[in-house]
Formats: C-alpha cells, structure tokens, sequence
C-alpha cells in the first residue's frame, strides 16, 4: 500500500497507457457485415447458434432478438418460446477470432504495438502518442469514430495499466480517461468485482461473501482474502492478483501481435509448359528468386511450398521440410526435383508459386569461405533434408533418454536436429547392451539352474549353454504409468559357450499373484 | 621355410619394388591409422544372432578415429556425428543400437535411419559418406541384396576415398560376395575375459576377427578387445604368420639373394 501511495503522489514520467477496445457486439456486427442483404434483418429478432450435445445455443443476439428476450448463453428452444419468430444463423468462433487478428493490427494506427483480448477486445499501447492526436480525449473520438465508420459497436478507455483499461471499457460510460495522476483507487472503487476479469465462479464467491464493489475489497482487509484464495495461482482466479495488476503493482506482460508476411515468389508462364526439362528450369528460377528474397530479409526457409497450377484449374502441392534454416538455391531445387516425379502436367501448367511458409532468422555470411567447405562435402543439414526427402522424416531420428526405468522406454526417437532434451545423467552401476531388438522375443528354457537364470535355452532355433551370468537386476513396473496387474523383470546378463554376450530377462516371479509361471525374454545384444 | 623378420627390413636409397610391398605389406595392427590413415572402406561379416559386428565396427572405427593424425585446421576434439543406417530387415534382426549401451563418446551423436530396402540404405550411405560433418558411416544391411553389387560397393569405396569419412559396412548373415572395400573381416563374439571383481559375471567384449582380405595388408586373424580405451588386439593364431610369409613370399624370393 506504501509503494501505491508513493506512486500516486510521484507519478513516474514515462507512465504507460493502454488503451482497451470492447466490441460488446462483434461476432452480430461482423455476421451483419459479411453480405448487404443481411442489413434488412435489423428489425426482425436474429441470434447466432452453435451446436452442442443438448442442442443448438445462443452465442449473439441482435437487438430486436435481445428485446424479444435472446441471451447469449441461451438454448434455442428456450428462446423460440419467447419468441417463435425468431431466426437463426450459424456462429463462426474461429473466424471472429481470425477478424479480431485483423483488426488489431488495424488498430496499431493509434499505438506502436497491439494486443489481442480475446475473445472481443484489443489493447493498443498508446503511451506517448495522444499528442499525435491532439489528446486523450481526441484519441478515444477518434476511436469511436472509426469503429463507427466501420460499423462497429464500440467501448474504449484509457488507463495506466491494462486492467485498469478494461474494466473501464467493459463497466464504465465510453472514452473514460484515468491520468497517470489520478487516485485509481477511488476512480475504480465504485466498478463491479466482475471488472477484474475474474472467473465466472470467482465473482460467484465474492458476491456471496458481499463483496460487490472493487472499493469493498480493500475493507475487509488483504490477509482476509489472501486466506481465502491462498490456493488460486491463476491471475484469473485470485482477486488480489488481479487487483494489483489492476493498480500496476504487479506487471502485466501482454503478448503483442505482429504481422508477418511470408516469402512468396511466383511465375505467370506465357505458354504452359508440360515437360520436365521446362519445369525444373523454372523450378530453378523460382528458387533463385527466392533465395534472394531471404537473403534480403536475412531468413532461411524451414518449409516450402510450391503450388503448380494447371490450365485445367488443378492446382498441385508440393511441401518441403527443412532440418535447418537454408536460402540455398541449388539445394532447394535438389530436394524439389524428387518429389516433381509425378506430376501430371495435364494440358499444362500456366504459374508456379513457390512460398516459404516458415522462414527462421539465419545470418548472412560469407560465401567463399562455404564454398571452400563445399568442395569437401556437403552440412549435415542438407543430409537430414536429403535422406528425410527420400526416406520419409520418420526414418532419420537420433536416439536421446527419457526419463524411465524400463529400458525399451528409456530411449525414444526425435528429428536429428532438434535439441537433446534435458535429462539426468545416467547412473553407470549397469551394463547396458549395445542393440535393443524392437521387440523382446520370448526364449523357451531347456533347464533352469537351482539359482534361477536358464543354463541351457533356445532362441531362434538355436540352442545357447550359458557359460558366465550377472544378474539379477530388478526393474519394477512404473506403477504410474501402467496397469497394476504388469509384472516385474529380473534382467541377466549372459554369455553363452562361444562368447555370445546376450541381455535377458523373466517376466515376473514365481507366487506374485500376477499370472502363472514367469516366462524368459531376450531383449539385448550386447557388443 | 625361415620367417622374415618384416619390422627390421632397411629403408635404403634404392627402394625396390620388394622392399616397398614389403613394407606395405606390414601387417594389420590397431593403431595403424596413424601412418596409414583411416581405412576408408571396411566390410565387415557378421551373424545377426550377435551384436559382434556393430561392436568391432565401432571398436574398429574408434581406434581409426583416435589415432588418425590431425589435420592442421582441425579441432582439437573431433565433435562430429555418426550415421548409423540399418536396412528394416537389418534392424528386425539385430536390433536397433540402444543408447545407454553405446560407448561414451558416442552417445549424443548418432543418428539413426531406418531403411525399407537396401536401393535406400546405399543411397543414405553414400549421401553420409558425402557429408563433412560426419566422422564415419555404419551401415548394415541384411543377406545379399541384388542392389549391393560389385559396382554399388565400388562406388561406396570412391565416394568414401573423394570426401576421406570411412565407412563401415556390416553384412548381415550374408555371404562373401564380390566386393571392393578395402578390408574385409569375418568377425564373431569370444570368449571374453573374466572381470576383476565378478568371475562369474561376462567381462569387456571380446571378437575373434578375421581379415580375409585386405588390399594393403596381408590377411590374418586376430582377438581384438577394448582395454582402457584402447584397441587391443592379439595374435589369434600362430599360423597367421606363416600365411604372411606366403603372401609376400614371391617378392621375398628375388630380394633374398642381393642380401645374401
């Protein structure tokens, strides 16, 4: 509470201000603007539906469907009891999601950077630009007049944090402005509990506990609330996280977005071509291109995509994986030129686009040092993207641990490049074989010794004496991972008459209560 | 017949022909990489009902490795892979290597590929014999595929000569077809020694090898096992070297005489 005071009463120069946008109506007026037909509708009760198991819901409501009794949450049934005239159209979460996107980046014309607040608002950082606009209060008409040109409901605010912005925006009259100076406290106090972006079950035990107003929160006292919500670390189930960061004691990181735009060149060919020669030499061009385009955005391409489009109106893809980031022409078109073998030229193709769908920062460097190296062979990288071209991405794969006690499960499988996942060390109190076989293979014992291990068994067709054995090594079952009934394994170590050195084990004791007689495996080669 | 001492033979100014196969015809012995290089393509036989060939591949390789002058340019600690290709039959026989039981220095740095046919897994190990930043090739595969012929090995052996990374190639329950790879072992599992502590328990690997035909050494059959981190390989049989004296014998003969 000191440290607020002191704020209040220095406000640091360089206070931040987030303003939050609220579109309390987007998905109606986004649905409304996606065909001019649909502005008739205005007048006649309309909701947005999706399907669940109990059938369809409410997701929006216009304004004649709100008057009419429509609320969002609402099952359609209910609402055609109100109301049986009512109409319906189909609710597209996923494309509300990808117009909000759109429309953040849209809003960085009032701010260097923006976030979404999905799934209705925006946040625009506009610290130090209001002037641009002629103030605080401009910039939020400003706003407001925009939105309303694009026919857009809209509620904004201005505030010091982000939490103080949006519960203004959400539960304040439209363009309210708190300065950096003003008392947050006593400008907030009056604001429902719901504006501190709570959950829903959370505003819930508040209002039970007669807390209705942010102001009220303060009066019971902080270790109050501190025991009653000791257990909720999500900001959005503790209120006293939330109301610090509402009051900018604790910081709030927001996740800005950026737009990108990915490498693309393409080739509008004057007659279609429909022979391999013309295509890869193309192909060449296109890969030439981009390279330069890469290099002049200092990236490297990790997937390709290169579209062939027919005269037909068939259009073609061909993707590329790459282990590493590359802008090499010569090794883009290498790897293309086996996966262009089946191509159907048809009458034709008449373009090529060839886009680089994910591109990774890679440095420029200086050629004839790398082309010295070439003479020599080629990066490791362009081995991983020839043979996985070849041979299919699964089939190259390097061996790192995992954490496990059962030793087919102590080792997987990742993409040669990736980086080896932390793990601890090994404890080296046991020999490990050299080669696991994909699947233990069970070996029949001919003659057991009084200790246990087999003295004389048959695998494969072939029978082994056991000349030397160090065992056993038990390895439980991992209970947390598998069913209670698994047995566990007492592995040897073995050599045979002639030095074959082997790693077998038996599945289960005698008298363990889980199954029968316990029966062998071999499951190691060793060197 | 007397044994020609081969160690002591005299380098003099007016090198003969038999001198110089004399010399070249020393015989095999770990660490040889040293003077001669790496041995850049080995073949080396092996049954799938043991994992001796993968382990004297790599013993082989390691000790290549070693022991190989550096070149000037070159780190101090050679941080490269390893490419390990197994044919699907290859790996449903033997097994897949298993990490934990690799030797130290190796454990980060293989990658695996898995192929379906053996058309596949020369082309993986002639695109890693073409790689720089390898540090050699095992390659298995299984039986005696119609794609592993005469001129599929001989292009293995340039590409490996061309780029200087070895490679090792196990031939899995396969007979001694034509081949040109410069060393050809037969390798099977030993005896090996009791361990210290645990009498009873199996001790450090051991492989009876043989070199049965090589294009710079004369062939012989060792018993070759890891010791401190070393190559270690003994005299299997006293014969070997009475197979040596045959080898070079013809040489030997015209030479004899100007001495005498």
């Amino acid at each position: 509470m000191n440290t607020g005071t002191a704020d209040k009463s220095h406000p640091p120069p360089q206070a931040r201000r987030i303003l939050s946008i609220w579109l309390p109506a987007m998905a109606m007026d986004r649905w409304r603007l996606g065909a001019p037909e649909r502005r008739q509708l205005d007048e006649t009760p309309l909701v947005l539906i999706a399907d669940t198991a109990h059938g369809p819901r409410i997701e929006a409501a216009n304004r004649a469907g709100a008057a009419a009794g429509a609320r969002a949450g609402m099952m359609l049934a209910d609402a055609r009891t109100l109301c049986p005239e009512i109409a319906t159209a189909p609710s597209d979460p996923a494309g509300d999601l990808a117009f909000l996107e759109k429309l953040a980046v849209w809003a960085q014309r009032w701010g260097p950077w923006s976030a979404m607040d999905a799934p209705d608002g925006l946040l625009v950082d506009v610290t130090a630009v209001p002037h641009l606009f002629g103030g605080e209060e401009k910039l939020v008409a400003d706003v407001a007049a925009a939105f309303a040109r694009r026919e857009l409901a809209v509620r904004c605010a201005i505030a010091p944090t982000a939490g103080a912005a949006w519960a203004l925006s959400h539960y304040a009259a439209s363009g309210t402005v708190l300065g950096a100076c003003d008392d947050a406290e006593a400008r907030l106090g009056e604001l429902p509990v719901a504006a501190l972006r709570l959950d829903q079950d959370v505003v819930t035990v508040l209002r039970r506990l007669g807390l209705k107003k942010l102001g009220e929160l303060t009066t019971i006292g902080r270790d109050a609330i501190q025991r009653r919500f000791r257990n909720r670390k999500s900001p959005a189930a503790n209120p006293l996280i939330r109301l610090d960061q509402l009051l900018g004691r604790v910081p709030e990181p927001l996740l800005p977005v950026v737009p990108q735009q990915m490498p693309l060149v393409q080739r509008r060919l004057l007659e279609p071509i429909r022979h391999r020669q013309l295509l890869d030499q193309v192909v060449s061009d296109l890969a030439d291109d981009m390279a330069r385009e890469l290099e002049g955005r200092g990236e490297g391409a990790r997937r390709l995509e290169l579209g062939l489009w027919r005269v037909d109106g068939e259009v073609t893809v061909r993707r590329l994986e790459l282990a590493a980031a590359t802008r090499e022409a010569a090794h883009i078109v290498r790897l293309f030129a086996s996966k262009l073998d089946d191509i159907d030229a048809g009458f034709g193709i008449e373009m090529l686009r060839l886009r680089a769908s994910w591109a990774e920062p890679l440095a420029l460097d200086q050629g004839d040092i790398e082309a010295a190296a070439e003479t020599h062979g080629i990066a490791l990288s362009a081995l991983v993207d020839r043979l996985a071209v070849r041979l299919g991405a699964q089939a190259v794969t390097r061996p790192v641990p995992f954490a496990s006690h059962i030793p087919e499960r102590a080792q997987r499988w990742q993409a040669p490049l990736d980086p080896e996942p932390a793990s601890q060390g090994q404890l080296a109190f046991h020999k490990r074989p050299l080669k696991l076989l994909d699947k233990a293979e069970r070996i029949a014992v001919l003659y057991a010794t009084p200790d246990g291990y087999p003295q004389r068994f048959r695998w494969r067709g072939e029978v082994h004496e056991v000349s030397r054995v160090e065992g056993p090594e038990r390895i439980a079952p991992e209970w947390w991972r598998e069913r209670g009934a698994t047995r566990l394994r007492d592995y040897y170590r073995i050599e045979d008459q002639r030095g074959r050195r082997y790693w077998i084990y038996r599945l289960g004791i005698v008298g363990d209560g889980r199954g029968g007689a316990p029966d062998w495996y071999l499951q190691g080669l060793s060197a | 017949m007397t044994q020609p001492d081969l160690a002591s033979l005299p380098i003099t100014a007016f090198e003969d022909v038999a001198t110089l196969s004399a010399r070249r015809s020393a015989r095999w012995r770990p660490g040889l990489a040293a003077m001669q290089g790496k041995a850049l393509h080995s073949e080396i036989f092996a049954s799938s009902r043991e994992a001796a060939g993968a382990g004297a591949a790599l013993a082989l390789a390691l000790d290549d490795w070693r022991c190989a002058p550096r070149a000037d340019g070159q780190e101090a600690e050679d941080r490269r892979g390893v490419l390990w290709v197994q044919t699907r039959e290859a790996a449903r026989l033997g097994g897949r290597p298993y990490r934990a039981g690799l030797p130290q220095d190796l454990q980060g740095r293989v990658i695996h590929v898995l192929a379906e046919k053996a058309e596949d897994a020369l082309f993986a190990l002639e695109e890693g014999l073409r790689c720089r930043e390898l540090g050699f090739v095992i390659g298995e595969v299984a039986g005696n595929p119609k794609a592993l012929d005469f001129t599929a090995s001989r292009r293995l052996t340039l590409t490996a000569q061309k780029h200087g990374v070895p490679l090792f190639l196990l031939r899995i329950d396969a007979a001694r077809d034509l081949s040109s790879a410069r060393m050809r072992w037969d390798v099977t599992c030993a005896p090996s020694d009791a361990p210290e502590w645990n009498a009873q328990a199996p001790g450090d690997p051991a492989w009876k090898a043989e070199l049965f035909r090589a294009r710079s050494h004369a062939p012989g059959e060792w018993l070759l096992s890891e010791k401190g981190g070393e190559l270690v390989a003994s005299r299997a049989r006293e014969n070997a070297d009475r197979a040596v004296a045959n080898w070079t014998a013809g040489l030997q003969h015209r030479r004899m005489p100007r001495s005498a």
